[in-house]
C-alpha cells in the first residue's frame, strides 16, 4: 500500500454546512472518498491510501485539477482507492464536494 | 483419541451411542443424569439429511425435558458440497441444526462442544460453534480454508503465508488459532480423565456469549470486542 | 452523514441489486430517520488487511444504525457486496453483533438484515467463522425476547457460506429474482466437486439452483420483492407483521417442513422437476415471470407459506 498526502491553500471555504459524507465504494476501479469540514476555511488535505504503487505525479495532478475547480477549503479528504482511474477519481472528488455544498 | 476412545473416557459407566455414516447420535448417563450425544466422525461431510438426523436427536431432548447436556463431538470435513444439497436448502438444514442447539441451549440444556479432529465452514458453524461452551483435544485443526487454498485466493506465496501464519492467528488454520480467536475456551488435557473435564466446564458455564472477550485476552482477535461494545454503548444511547 | 446523497433518490426506482449498501439504508428507512452507529469518520477499519497489501474500506463493508419504517423503530445492517464480496471480517461480523446485542436492551420493532456477502473473508477467515457463530447466537437471543429479525438479500454478492446460515436463523426473509441464498457457491462446488457436478458459468442453472424464485417456491424465504428498494420495503413491513417465535415449537414444525422437502423431493436433479411437483403449471416458465404473475404462482404453493423458521 501506498500513503500519499497532497495540502493545497484556497482561496475561499467549500459552501453549505454538512459536516461529512461519504461516496463510492473500495472495490476493483473504485475508490471511496470520505469528505470532513474540520480544516482552517483556506485549507484543503487530501490522504489517499493506494495499492497501485508509482502514481503519486497523477494522483497530484487529479489533486490539483479538483481544488482548482471545486476550491474545497475548510475540507480534510480520506480515500481508500480500489484501483480507479483517474477520471474516476475526478468524478468522485467532485460529487462528494457537491454533496458537501448540499 | 479415537471416538470410541473418547466415548469410553466421557461414559464409564457405559453409553448407548452409535454411529452410521459417519453421523454420531445417542445417549449416556452423565454425572446423574442423562447426556444426550451427537457428532460427526470420520473427517465426514454435513449433508442435508446429516443435519436432520442430529437437529432431531437435540430436539428430542428438548421435548424430553430433561435438561440433561447435549453434548457434541466433531471430526468433521466442510458442509458437503453437491448441486443436490444446495438445491434443497443446505443453508436451512444447518441453520436449523444450529437452531436446535441454541435453542436447547436457552432450554437449560447445556451445550458442549468436543472437537477431536477436523471441521471446517459450514460444518463448524452448525454443530461445534453452535455449542455454549466448545473444547478441544490436542492435535484438533479446525479450520475454514487450507492454506494452499489461501494461497490460491489470495495470490500470495504459499511460504509468504505460512511465515505470516506465525503471527497473524486471525487468518490460518489450526486449534492454537481458533483458541486465540476465542472460538474454542479450552484445550483438554487427555491423560485426565475426560468426563471431570466436561463437568468442570458446564459447571463454570456463562450465560453470555464470552467469545469475543477471550479473542482479546488472548490476542486472536484483537478488535473485536471492543467494536461491538462501541455499536451496542451508540445503539443504546438512543 | 451521507443522507443527502441517496435522499434524492427514488426508492421506487432505486435497484436493489445496483444500489450501495449505504443508498439502500438510507432509501429503505423513512425520510431523514437513519443514523450511523460507527460511521466512516470514526474509520474502525479491518486492522489486517494491510498485512494482505490490500484496500481497507472506512466501514469495513457494513453500515449499522437506526431508523424508522414507517414511524417504528429499527436496527438495520446492510452490507456492501462490493468490498471484498461484503465478506465478514473482523470489525464486519463485530459491528453486526454489537448492534444484534443492543436490541436486546433497545427493543426495536425489528432488527433488519440487508445480507450480501460472499461469506467468510479469507484473510481474517477465523474471526470471520467465529462472528457468524456468535451472530447466530445473538439472533437466537433475540427473537427468543420476542424482536424479529428479517433478512433482506437481493445484492450482487448473494448470501453465501456463513451468510446463508445466518440468513436461515433469521424469523423472516426476502429476496428478490437476483438474491441468492446458498452455503457453497457455484465456483466453491465446481472446484471440489468438477463442472460435471456444478457448471459454474451457467447461469441459469445458478438463478434455478439458488436464486430468488427457487428459495421463495421451496419456502427457503418468505417473501419475494421485485428490484426496487421500495419493494423491498413493503415486504420487510409485511414480514415483520408476521414474524414466527423461537421456540420449540416453531422448531418441531421446521423439522418436519425440511424433512417432508427432502422426502419429496430428494430425488430431482433440476430445480424446474421440483417446481412442477410443487404444483406450477409451467415451471419452464419460471425464471422468465414478471414479479405479479410469479405472486400468483407463489399464492398456489402450499409449501411456500409457513411459519417454521
Amino acid at each position: 500500500m501506498e500513503s500519499l498526502t497532497f495540502r493545497h491553500t484556497t482561496a475561499k471555504p467549500l459552501a453549505g454546512t454538512v459536516p461529512s459524507t461519504i461516496t463510492g465504494v473500495v472495490a476493483s476501479g473504485n475508490l471511496e472518498v470520505l469528505l470532513e469540514r474540520v480544516l482552517p476555511p483556506d485549507t484543503c488535505e487530501v490522504a489517499i491510501e493506494t495499492p497501485i504503487a508509482g502514481y503519486g505525479p497523477v494522483w497530484e495532478a487529479v489533486v490539483a485539477d479538483f481544488v482548482a475547480r471545486a476550491q474545497p477549503g475548510g475540507i480534510r479528504i480520506s480515500i481508500n482507492d480500489g484501483g480507479a482511474r483517474p477520471d474516476t477519481v475526478s468524478l468522485r472528488l467532485l460529487q462528494g464536494a457537491r454533496l458537501m455544498e448540499a | 483419541m479415537t471416538l470410541a476412545e473418547i466415548l469410553a473416557a466421557l461414559f464409564p459407566g457405559g453409553h448407548d451411542v452409535r454411529v452410521a455414516d459417519g453421523l454420531v447420535t445417542g445417549r449416556a448417563p452423565f454425572g446423574g443424569t442423562e447426556a444426550t450425544v451427537i457428532g460427526i466422525d470420520g473427517d465426514t461431510p454435513l449433508g442435508i439429511e446429516g443435519a436432520l438426523t442430529l437437529s432431531r436427536s437435540v430436539l428430542d431432548a428438548v421435548r424430553a425435558g430433561t435438561k440433561g447436556p447435549i453434548l457434541v463431538l466433531v471430526d468433521s470435513d466442510s458442509q458437503r458440497m453437491s448441486r443436490r444439497d444446495e438445491l434443497l436448502g443446505l443453508n436451512e438444514c444447518l441453520a436449523h441444526l444450529a437452531k436446535a442447539l441454541l435453542l436447547a441451549d436457552r432450554s437449560g440444556h447445556p451445550t458442549v462442544g468436543l472437537l477431536y479432529g477436523h471441521s471446517a465452514a459450514g460444518a463448524f458453524i452448525a454443530t461445534a460453534l453452535a455449542t455454549r461452551v466448545l473444547a478441544a483435544l490436542p492435535g484438533a485443526n479446525p479450520s475454514v480454508m487450507d492454506l494452499p487454498s489461501v494461497a490460491r485466493v489470495t495470490k500470495l506465496p504459499l511460504e509468504t503465508l505460512q511465515e505470516m501464519a506465525k503471527s497473524t492467528p486471525v487468518f490460518a488454520p489450526g486449534l492454537d488459532n481458533m483458541v486465540a480467536t476465542g472460538a474454542v475456551h479450552a484445550v483438554l488435557d487427555p491423560a485426565r480423565p475426560l468426563d471431570g473435564q466436561i463437568r468442570d466446564l458446564i459447571a463454570d458455564l456463562t450465560t453470555e456469549d464470552v467469545r469475543d472477550r477471550l479473542g482479546a485476552a488472548r490476542g486472536g482477535r484483537p478488535v473485536a470486542q471492543a467494536v461491538a461494545a462501541q455499536v451496542a454503548a451508540e445503539a443504546r444511547r438512543g | 452523514m451521507a443522507a443527502q446523497m441517496a435522499a434524492s433518490t427514488d426508492p421506487q426506482a432505486l435497484s436493489w441489486y445496483e444500489a450501495t449498501a449505504r443508498q439502500r439504508v438510507v432509501a429503505l428507512a423513512d425520510p431523514g430517520t437513519f443514523t450511523e452507529f460507527l460511521p466512516p469518520t470514526e474509520r474502525r477499519m479491518s486492522p489486517h488487511l494491510p498485512l494482505f497489501d490490500l484496500p481497507r474500506a472506512f466501514d469495513d463493508g457494513i453500515v449499522v444504525g437506526r431508523a424508522r419504517l414507517d414511524g417504528r423503530p429499527v436496527l438495520v445492517a446492510a452490507q456492501e457486496g462490493r468490498f471484498m464480496g461484503g465478506a465478514f471480517g473482523e470489525v464486519h461480523g463485530a459491528k453486526l453483533i454489537g448492534l444484534l446485542r443492543a436490541a436486546l436492551d433497545v427493543r426495536p420493532a425489528a432488527v433488519l438484515i440487508l445480507f450480501d456477502t460472499g461469506g467468510v473473508r479469507l484473510q481474517e477467515a477465523n474471526a470471520g467463522e467465529t462472528a457468524i457463530a456468535e451472530a447466530m447466537r445473538a439472533i437466537a437471543e433475540v427473537r427468543s425476547a420476542g424482536v424479529p429479525v428479517i433478512g433482506l438479500i437481493g445484492g450482487r454478492a448473494g448470501c453465501y457460506g456463513g451468510g446463508g446460515l445466518i440468513a436461515g436463523t433469521c424469523s423472516r426473509l426476502a429476496v428478490s429474482e437476483g438474491g441468492r441464498i446458498s452455503v457453497s457457491g457455484p465456483e466453491v462446488i465446481e472446484t471440489n466437486r468438477g463442472a460435471e457436478e456444478f457448471d459454474s458459468r451457467d447461469r441459469a442453472l445458478v438463478w434455478r439452483t439458488m436464486g430468488g424464485k427457487h428459495r421463495r417456491l421451496i419456502g427457503g424465504a418468505d417473501a419475494f420483492a421485485a428490484d426496487t428498494v421500495a419493494a423491498f420495503r413493503a415486504a420487510a413491513l409485511d414480514l415483520i407483521g408476521r414474524a414466527p417465535a423461537f421456540d420449540l415449537a416453531t422448531l418441531e414444525a421446521e423439522q418436519a417442513r425440511l424433512e417432508a422437502r427432502i422426502a419429496r423431493f430428494g430425488d430431482c436433479r433440476d430445480a424446474t422437476e421440483i417446481w412442477a411437483r410443487l404444483g406450477v403449471n409451467d415451471p419452464d416458465a419460471v425464471p422468465a415471470m414478471t414479479t405479479a404473475a410469479f405472486d400468483e404462482t407463489v399464492a398456489r404453493v402450499e409449501e411456500a407459506h409457513h411459519d417454521a423458521r
